[in-house]
């Protein structure tokens, strides 16, 4: 520790941080030009090592400060960082007024100051009426970070120093006392990126339990680390942190969502058996359960699917050949799979949709809809018809549609069904306006003018004559109707 | 063209210095890395790149190779990498990846990492735990601000609303308060700051602190912007989460604009290509119809186009002169006219297919109930055969929100058969989804909160009075209530119709729905700015979770103002959902300009209203919600028009450019609005739906 103490001192004092800051005299101008000459013939010597250059000619912002943070947050690392170090401040006590130089050189005529706000510089350029410093103001600032080297900030002032993205070192906030005041006043910053740094401080150099306890009354703070910890995928520890929170829930969660990253789904499945006993609420884990079964379903049917496809057996395959795999899809969408592939089967087999439609207690409305889909693709129309039909105890028939007639006769036109069967069951369709309208969409013209008869408007049935073809049976029908003497018309 | 004619409304300030100052700084940046070099950009910078910059740009900088985010580099790489990104710890093990192979295999090359907006401390820290630390360089490309009209300012961060709404995380707060520094560097001092919402708040004291220390000197600057409206998203979403019916919402709904432009495919264009088209208020056609209701759109589009004839028919019989005046003058506007009308009915036709396939009418219809408050039941039974069917999984759950949010959450019976429901058809990893839009306060249940009371209670042993208060904080934000419909009557949002309303000359801010809604955030902007301040608002603040604040002079030390506040204001809704936000409405309504002129900004002087924070009662169930302050702050600063304000997240509202509206209000503010990210319902929603990762 004392070494780092030590290495600290050296480097805050080090002729760089100087070269940062740029004082008040008036005469930046001819200074930057004097140290633009200085540094252009410290080059050559510079040139050697490259490295060096490449990490003083930052545009602004200190970089070795930066790394001393990191330092500062990586607690006492010592090793390849120690070397760095001293290459670095070998490096910087090279070319002191370097930083200074580094931005003239370039785009001299534009920049002269600390990158952040060196490119409201230009503006003034741009802006007559407004002076430098109304876009540059930090350019004339610097003088009180001088003494901010002295490294005794207050955590008030650390905190805000490092929400200007400035370096500090963490590493004096030794007692837990000073560290929880630290990530109080981070917390009361409002700054998220200094919240997080400070965590890694305190996850670095505190042990766990305390950590935990600490941040069970700090909500703000907790949720930040929790990002943190998943955004870098520390899950045990994540997990360790929500168990001791007595999170269960999301410890639950947590470790369900891995599954999204598994992509061999022997292995998805594997992982999604584990997750059932994991502390879900009760109906989540009804949900797992379900997750686990159709994955398991889905590995069978895809075997067996794509074997029967492949020999080329069966016609179905051959005529409609598989556009995906099944696996992964949702439960109507594999409930519209085997409605299509699989609808005549024994309940018995996996395939089959009464086997999905009981195994995961599918709703009635839900399956209508779904095998009626997946029937109507297929044109298999006596399927439909047989779907939409119960018998009652005396063995009457009767048409029923859990989802409304007029969702099934929309979904009927998709699949081009013919007139004949659309028809049937537009007329089912109760709202009468509404069988009307889609009648005539459709062009169902017995159910148009039978309505209308039924409706008793003259009127409309006599308009719609028109829109019959001549000589047509329709045609005859509308006569026939409109001559009805036994028909009381309303209009 | 909204703004011709209107007296009253000021110029829009230049926001193209924002693009020029990004662009030298962008410059400058690629320069600190001499010679050759690959460029690696994060695909979600390189629309806003592309606003910025071009690749002549880029190339006259030594930028040989442009590669995308999670590309490796190819064999004939240079030697030297630039990398163009978002501070995101995935990103930092790319980068860390490349670094390592390459000192694998002896291959020397310098790496430099450009952040932009800002660096974050765990991203150095992943640097340096691959052990790459020290092998690259970092900077910061300060772009904090992209112009995307001349009234909609985007910071383009759309991860802002799930990390803040969702994760609790403040990391984008320093940079919202910096972006607001610049702004009132440039177009400030701002002579009043309004909001509502604790990020919009927490952002606010940041950019306070900020500006304090900043020691400007902005005396004798003349302000362009009058007044500052910080807003979260969470107070107003369910306009976002309403369909939009204006044409540019539409657009955005249909085909999704992205960072102010759109790809109309093939079935737009008639033709085998895609175009990229900008849209924006220098588009002439598109300018005119952004605003209007989507029924008004084809009738003015057909008028434009027999116009269009009209004037290519008069070159018959023209002599040779004329002939020649004409094709010289005339005849290349025509053709860019003809060209934009084309693509544009080209997108009518699109969205009307569309929309007609989903079933549009029934799905307005079952919005407006809901908004309403009128046959719950059957809505619910609306949005369960929605799901049932596999309509879209995005828009069945934006049904869900909005049913949630307009109910203060589902009864539990209803929300258990829902989410089953949605699990069986739409895939079961859509657990994490619930939970999450859970945790948003977007979709609960109506028992929810009595966990987190028991939390709370237990926590609130622990700990002393201090500590305690900030834990009701922080509960009071995971455990919202949306209380809407105590608000909207309150507020009056449901208008009462007699009739039809006329979509022609809209009487309110409702029209952007069609009637059915006035915009939440909109209505908010214009009571408090009628008031100049929030006082009379108390019931609604309250039930708004408070949060509140209005100051005057937010000039910090030294920004005076001498002049009386401009009639601009900015509207800065933080969050996300800008698209909405931002055009719309809100302001529509500003009534007296002198009003304005009398409001001197006078130094930090506190409203009484500011700090009255609300104290939240424990235990409230819901979760977070909160954040969308960022939306707020899209300030609206000019005094615009009333046209145009800015609704959450929600599309695009353009009210603006309904003359009717204007007319209503002629001393109208002009308004600015400063977004982290336009947003709308499909977004929102895509926030939360968990991705695989």
């Amino acid at each position: 520790m004392s070494r780092v103490r030590a290495d600290e001192e050296e480097y805050w004092h080090s002729s760089k941080f100087r070269a940062f800051t740029f004082d008040d005299e008036d005469d930046e101008l001819s200074q930057l030009k004097e140290s633009k000459r200085a540094v252009n013939s410290l080059r050559d010597i510079v040139d050697d090592d490259d490295d060096d250059l490449e990490r003083v000619s930052w545009s602004g912002e200190p970089v070795g400060s930066i790394s001393w943070s990191i330092k500062e947050t990586a607690s006492g690392s010592t090793g390849s960082l120690d070397g760095r170090d001293s290459s670095l401040q070998k490096g910087s006590s090279s070319y002191a007024a370097l930083p200074k130089q580094a931005s003239s050189y370039s785009l001299s005529s534009l920049f002269k100051g600390r990158s952040k706000l060196s490119s409201f510089q230009s503006l003034s350029d741009a802006l007559t009426d407004t002076g430098v410093k109304n876009y540059a103001p930090e350019l004339r600032r610097p003088k009180a970070e001088y003494k901010d080297y002295s490294s005794d900030w207050s955590p008030k002032d650390t905190v805000r120093r490092m929400q200007r993205g400035k370096v500090c070192s963490l590493e004096r906030f030794r007692s837990l006392q000073d560290k929880l005041v630290l990530l109080d006043e981070a917390v009361a910053g409002h700054d998220g990126n200094v919240i997080t740094a400070v965590l890694i401080f305190l996850k670095r150099t505190l042990r766990r339990e305390i950590l935990f306890r600490e941040l069970e009354v700090r909500q703000v703070a907790l949720c930040h680390l929790i990002y943190f910890l998943r955004e870098t995928g520390e899950q045990k520890f994540l997990l360790d942190l929500l168990r001791f929170l007595d999170r269960t829930e999301e410890v639950a969660l947590s470790q369900y969502r891995e599954h999204l990253n598994i992509q061999d789904v022997e292995k998805r499945r594997e992982f999604l058996k584990g997750c059932i006993g994991l502390p879900f609420s009760a109906e989540d884990t009804s949900h797992i359960q379900d997750h686990y079964t159709l994955l398991e379903r889905q590995i069978i049917i895809e075997a067996n699917d794509r074997h029967l496809e492949m020999a080329g057996q069966s016609e179905l395959f051959r005529k409609y050949p598989r556009k995906a795999s099944i696996l992964n899809m949702p439960l109507v969408t594999t409930l519209f799979y085997s409605c299509f592939y699989h609808y005549t089967e024994a309940e018995g087999m996996f395939s089959s949709p009464t086997n999905l439609k009981k195994t995961f207690k599918i709703p009635d409305k839900q399956y209508v809809l779904t095998a009626l889909a997946a029937r109507a693709k297929l044109r298999a129309w006596g399927d439909v018809d047989a779907l939409l039909t119960t018998k009652n105890w005396l063995g009457y028939t009767k048409k029923k549609a859990p989802i409304g007639f007029h969702r099934v006769v929309e979904i009927l036109q998709r699949n081009n069904a013919p007139v004949q069967v659309l028809q049937e069951y537009v007329r089912l369709v109760e709202d009468v306006e509404t069988r009307l309208n889609l009648a005539t969409k459709y062009k169902c013209h017995d159910v148009v003018i039978e309505t209308y008869r039924d409706l008793k408007d003259r009127i409309q049935l006599t308009a719609y004559k028109c829109k019959v073809e001549r000589g047509s049976a329709e045609e005859e029908k509308i006569h026939s109707i409109l001559s009805n003497t036994q028909i009381r018309w309303k209009n | 063209m909204a703004l011709a004619g209107q007296r009253d409304a000021p110029e829009p300030p230049d926001f193209g210095i924002l693009k020029r100052l990004a662009q030298d700084q962008l410059v400058y940046l690629l320069e600190q890395l001499p010679g050759r070099k690959d460029l690696f950009i994060e695909a979600d910078l390189m629309s806003p790149l592309d606003r910025i910059a071009n690749v002549s740009i880029l190339k006259q900088h030594d930028v040989d190779k442009l590669y995308k985010v999670e590309t490796r580099p190819g064999p004939g790489a240079s030697d030297q990498f630039c990398f163009l990104v978002r501070p995101r710890v995935r990103t930092m093990r790319f980068i860390a990846d490349i670094v390592n192979a390459d000192k694998m295999s002896g291959r020397s090359r310098k790496y430099k990492i450009i952040f932009s907006p800002q660096k974050f401390y765990a991203c150095e820290m992943v640097l340096e735990e691959e052990g790459v630390f020290g092998d690259v360089t970092c900077d910061e490309w300060s772009f904090y601000l992209l112009p995307l009209d001349e009234d909609i300012i985007s910071m383009e961060l759309p991860e802002f609303f799930r990390d803040y709404f969702l994760e609790g995380d403040h990391r984008w707060i320093n940079p919202i308060a910096r972006a607001l520094q610049l702004l009132s560097s440039l177009y400030g001092p701002f002579g009043r700051t309004y909001g509502i919402g604790r990020c919009a708040k927490m952002s606010y004291e940041l950019w306070r602190d900020l500006e304090e220390e900043s020691e400007s000197e902005g005396q004798g600057r003349k302000p362009e912007i009058g007044h500052v409206f910080l807003m979260d998203r969470d107070t107003d979403y369910v306009t976002a989460l309403c369909s939009q019916v204006v044409y540019e919402g539409l657009v955005d709904d249909t085909f999704r604009i992205k960072c102010g432009s759109v790809d109309f495919g093939p079935d737009v264009t008639s033709s085998d290509k895609s175009i990229k088209v900008l849209l924006n208020s220098q588009d002439k056609v598109f300018s005119q119809i952004r605003n209007e209701h989507f029924s008004r759109v084809f009738g003015f589009l057909s008028q434009k186009s027999r116009n269009l004839q009209a004037q290519y028919d008069r070159r018959r019989g023209m002599d040779i002169k004329q002939m020649k005046d004409f094709v010289s003058q005339e005849l290349k506007g025509l053709k860019q006219e003809h060209r934009l009308l084309s693509l544009h009915i080209g997108a009518c036709e699109s969205i009307m297919k569309k929309k007609t396939k989903q079933d549009f009418q029934e799905t307005i219809k079952a919005e407006h109930s809901l908004l309403e408050g009128f046959d719950v039941r059957e809505s619910t039974s609306f949005i369960e055969e929605h799901i049932d069917r596999q309509v879209s999984p995005v828009e069945s759950l934006r049904l869900m929100c909005l049913l949630s949010i307009t109910e203060n959450g589902l009864i539990p019976k209803d929300y258990r058969s829902l989410k089953t429901q949605y699990l069986q058809s739409y895939g079961p990893e859509h657990l994490l989804t619930f939970h999450n839009l859970k945790r948003m306060g977007l979709l609960t249940e109506q028992s929810a909160g009595e966990t987190l009371t028991a939390v709370e209670s237990k926590v609130s042993k622990l700990v002393t009075d201090r500590a305690a208060g900030k834990i009701t904080d922080a509960f009071n934000s995971l455990a919202r209530k949306s209380n809407f419909r105590a608000i909207s009557k309150k507020l009056g949002l449901i208008p009462r119709l007699d009739g039809e309303y006329d979509l022609k000359t809209p009487r309110d801010m409702a029209y952007v729905f069609g009637g059915a809604y006035v915009p939440l955030s909109c209505k908010i902007i214009e009571q408090v700015l009628e008031r100049r301040g929030w006082q009379g608002l108390e019931e609604v603040v309250r039930l708004l979770n408070g949060n509140e604040f209005c100051v005057s002079g937010t000039g910090g030390p030294g920004r005076r103002g001498r002049q009386p506040a401009r009639p601009t204001a900015l509207c800065v809704p933080l969050q996300t959902a800008l698209r909405g936000t931002a055009r719309p409405a809100s302001p529509s309504v500003l009534s007296s300009p002198s009003s304005w002129a009398a409001a001197p900004s006078r130094r930090s002087r506190r409203c009484a209203s500011w700090g009255r924070r609300e104290v939240g009662r424990p235990g409230e169930g819901g979760e977070r919600a909160g954040a969308t302050q960022l939306e707020a702050r899209r300030a609206l600063r000019s005094a615009l028009c009333p046209a145009s304000g800015a609704h959450g997240p929600a599309v695009p509202v353009p009210p603006a450019a309904l003359p009717g509206h204007r007319r209503a209000h002629p001393a109208g503010y002009k308004f600015i609005f400063l977004t982290t990210a336009i947003t709308n319902s499909a977004r929102m929603m895509e926030a939360a739906i968990e991705a695989k990762a």
